[in-house]
């Protein structure tokens, strides 16, 4: 069975079920305020929580995308706020649009409206999403874009490619493509990606994405699903809307929009990255196993512009640590691993963690076994899921230590390269997780 | 003389036949009992199999083994040469429910004092029950929150991971046993004793070594934690998304 089985007839629930099921998600104060705008075309949602450094650039680039690409459209800025303490709500509400317009030469034919909420006292982007896409289906919005308030290198450009092919060309999802550097977003290429590519058959670059777009059709389905109490729908669901989309037949898009905005997100966030990305992606295969254990190979997905971009300057890495931090981690939560792991695979970690650093090579192979036998742990839940995804993190450093010394003199297109390798070991690989996945070891 | 001597004669033959009538009165009177008490016995033994195949079906179904072996409890059986959770626990309530139908048994043959040490069995079930349930969820709780803490250790580069979930799952343990103590009314004062000065001493212990004997160790931990971890993050700066 291929990928192209995944075209399915979509069942797209009435937009009044679901707004009458998320009536009491909103609050009052909102609700007035939504209704006081009216239906929109377009919505563009902001979940911020902290952001004041960088709201402000981000806000004007919005603003003057807005003005220039969808000058005749009604438009409505959502931001949904997990409890800020640095006015970043302030910041957006006072904002005058009169600043874009000097700055960019650009005149507004409607009134933009922005509306600030406060969705929860601790940022989730869960509850974010669901304030968006709530609101998005309250005042019948054909399009919309949610953008990270961390993307500092956004531009008004950034706008027009996601929003773009949902309001004018009929995609109902457009994720994102980014210009990054060789190591940046390690587990986004290492893992997420082509574990994503090999399991549902779609070449996705950034199945979690925090900049993309999404039809008020794809909201409205996506806004009923029932997974907004799970951990996954808490955490991470913008990898969950990605692979809505995707098994269910939503036509969906890639665009590139540039060099990704560089966050605050450094290593000590790799197990809250983790669990954001991979533990919503371990989640997923439960539910979806009628959809995914058919499908073999991949295939593209409509991208416009460039499919990746590699940059190569310099950057200082502490190998060192990564390669210390995978043995100490293999040597101390061997119990943890093994029942995890099958004991050859542990016993080829084990054999790794003894390596010198010039020996030491964690193989794609070994990888994609070890990261196999993690979604078949999850879901047969050997042990607590959350303690399950946490263990991932000291192998993730190993492969990554690989990775780095592989390619400390690799061209864009050698890494390029390397990555596509991983992506085939995966999907070559993928009757190993059947089987294991199936109790057949 | 001859007539004494029948006279004695007859009234040992009476005594003897007063006495054999006695006894075999009350044979007669405890055989039923005896029968009874055998009859419930059997009852018995047949409700606490049927208890025991339908706990253990149930636990089965509920996977309780694979609970156990992630709260610990099943290397712990092992170790001590002993068969499976379930297995165990199905063949407990065998023998609570079995043991249970007997005493009630033996209180139907009306032996005098037996009746009070029965009513005591009876109520001390419950709280044996309490208790079970308490050791249970407490090594359930002490695998995950020290498995918590070693993951957490581990993926922080604190030193000696196993050390601080090891303490985690001893505190905890310590806390458990002695509520249990306190449940069972065994040496409950002793106990909840032994647990203050344990705990107390742990913390005292661990404050003076990192006060103290191992000032030089706190001094570079935190100068690693606060000041180099500083630098070494900037240069470890890879976005992982």
């Amino acid at each position: 069975m291929s990928a192209d089985l995944l075209t399915q007839q979509r069942s797209v629930p009435p937009r009044t079920e679901a707004k009458l099921a998320e009536e009491s998600f909103l609050t009052d104060d909102l609700i007035r305020q939504l209704i006081n705008v009216g239906e929109v075309d377009i919505l563009v949602g902001l979940p911020t929580h902290n952001n004041g450094k960088t709201i402000t650039p981000v806000l004007q680039a919005i603003q003057a995308g807005i003005l220039k690409c969808f000058p005749r459209e009604r438009v409505v800025i959502i931001n949904a706020d997990g409890g800020s303490r640095d006015g970043t709500p302030e910041l957006i509400t006072g904002a005058s649009i009169d600043d874009v317009r000097h700055a960019y030469k650009l005149h507004a034919l409607r009134t933009l409206h922005a509306i600030t909420t406060q969705y929860g006292t601790t940022p989730a982007s869960g509850p974010a999403l669901r304030t968006i896409l709530a609101s998005a289906d309250l005042l019948r919005a054909k399009a919309c874009a949610v953008i990270s308030p961390e993307s500092s290198n956004i531009d008004p450009e950034w706008v027009a490619r996601l929003l773009q092919p949902v309001y004018r060309e009929n995609f109902d999802l457009v994720l994102p493509v980014y210009q990054r550097h060789k190591f940046e977003g390690l587990l986004m290429r290492q893992l997420v990606y082509p574990m994503t590519r090999a399991i549902y058959g779609w070449r996705v670059r950034e199945p979690f994405a925090t900049d993309y777009a999404f039809s008020g059709g794809l909201g409205s389905q996506f806004l009923t699903d029932n997974h907004w109490d799970d951990e996954a729908g808490h955490s991470g669901p913008e990898l969950l809307l990605t692979l809505t989309a995707l098994t269910r037949g939503f036509r969906s898009c890639q665009t590139f929009l540039g060099p990704k905005g560089t966050s605050d997100r450094g290593s000590s966030d790799l197990v809250p990255a983790i669990r954001q990305t991979v533990g919503s992606l371990f989640s997923s295969l439960e539910p979806n196993y009628p959809v995914w254990s058919g499908i073999s190979g991949s295939q593209a997905l409509t991208t416009i512009g460039p499919e990746s971009e590699v940059t190569l300057e310099p950057l200082r890495v502490n190998r060192k640590r990564l390669r210390e931090m995978f043995c100490s981690g293999v040597s101390e939560l061997q119990s943890v691993f093994a029942s995890i792991l099958m004991p050859e695979t542990l016993a080829q970690l084990r054999l790794l963690g003894s390596c010198t650093e010039d020996e030491f090579r964690y193989s794609e192979e070994l990888w994609v076994k070890t990261v196999y036998e993690f979604a078949a742990a999850y879901q047969k839940a050997v042990i607590s899921r959350d303690h399950i995804v946490q263990a991932l993190a000291p192998l993730y450093r190993g492969r990554i230590f690989s990775f780095l010394s592989e390619n400390r003199n690799a061209t864009g297109e050698m890494v390029e390269a390397n990555v596509e390798g991983l992506c085939s070991e995966f999907e070559r690989l993928k009757p190993y997780l059947l089987e294991i996945w199936n109790g057949g070891k | 003389m001859a007539e004494s001597e029948a006279e004695m004669r007859e009234m040992i033959v009476n005594e003897l036949t007063q006495a054999m009538h006695d006894i075999i009165r009350d044979v007669a009177r405890f055989l039923p009992r005896l029968v009874v008490m055998l009859v419930i016995a059997l009852v018995g033994w047949l409700i606490a199999s049927i208890l025991k195949w339908a706990l253990r079906s149930i636990l089965q179904l509920a996977k309780f083994d694979k609970l156990s072996e992630n709260a610990g409890a099943s290397q712990l059986l092992k170790q001590a040469a002993l068969p499976s959770s379930t297995e165990l626990l199905s063949r407990f309530v065998f023998w609570v429910a079995f043991l249970g139908f007997i005493l009630l048994g033996v209180s139907v043959l009306g032996i005098v004092g037996l009746q009070e040490y029965i009513a005591r069995f009876f109520l001390f079930l419950p709280r044996l029950f309490v208790a079970l349930f308490i050791v249970f969820f407490g090594l359930l709780a002490a695998s995950f929150f020290s498995r918590s803490a070693l993951l957490a250790s581990v993926n922080a580069d604190l030193p000696s991971p196993r050390l601080i979930a090891l303490s985690v799952r001893t505190v905890i343990i310590i806390f458990v046993f002695s509520m249990v103590f306190e449940e069972l009314g065994v040496a409950d004062q002793t106990a909840l004793l032994a647990f203050g000065v344990a705990f107390g001493g742990l913390v005292f212990g661990l404050a003076l070594a990192f006060g103290i004997g191992g000032k030089d160790l706190a001094r570079e931990f935190l100068q690693r934690r606060f000041v180099h971890r500083r630098k070494e993050e900037k240069e470890d700066e890879l976005s992982p998304l």
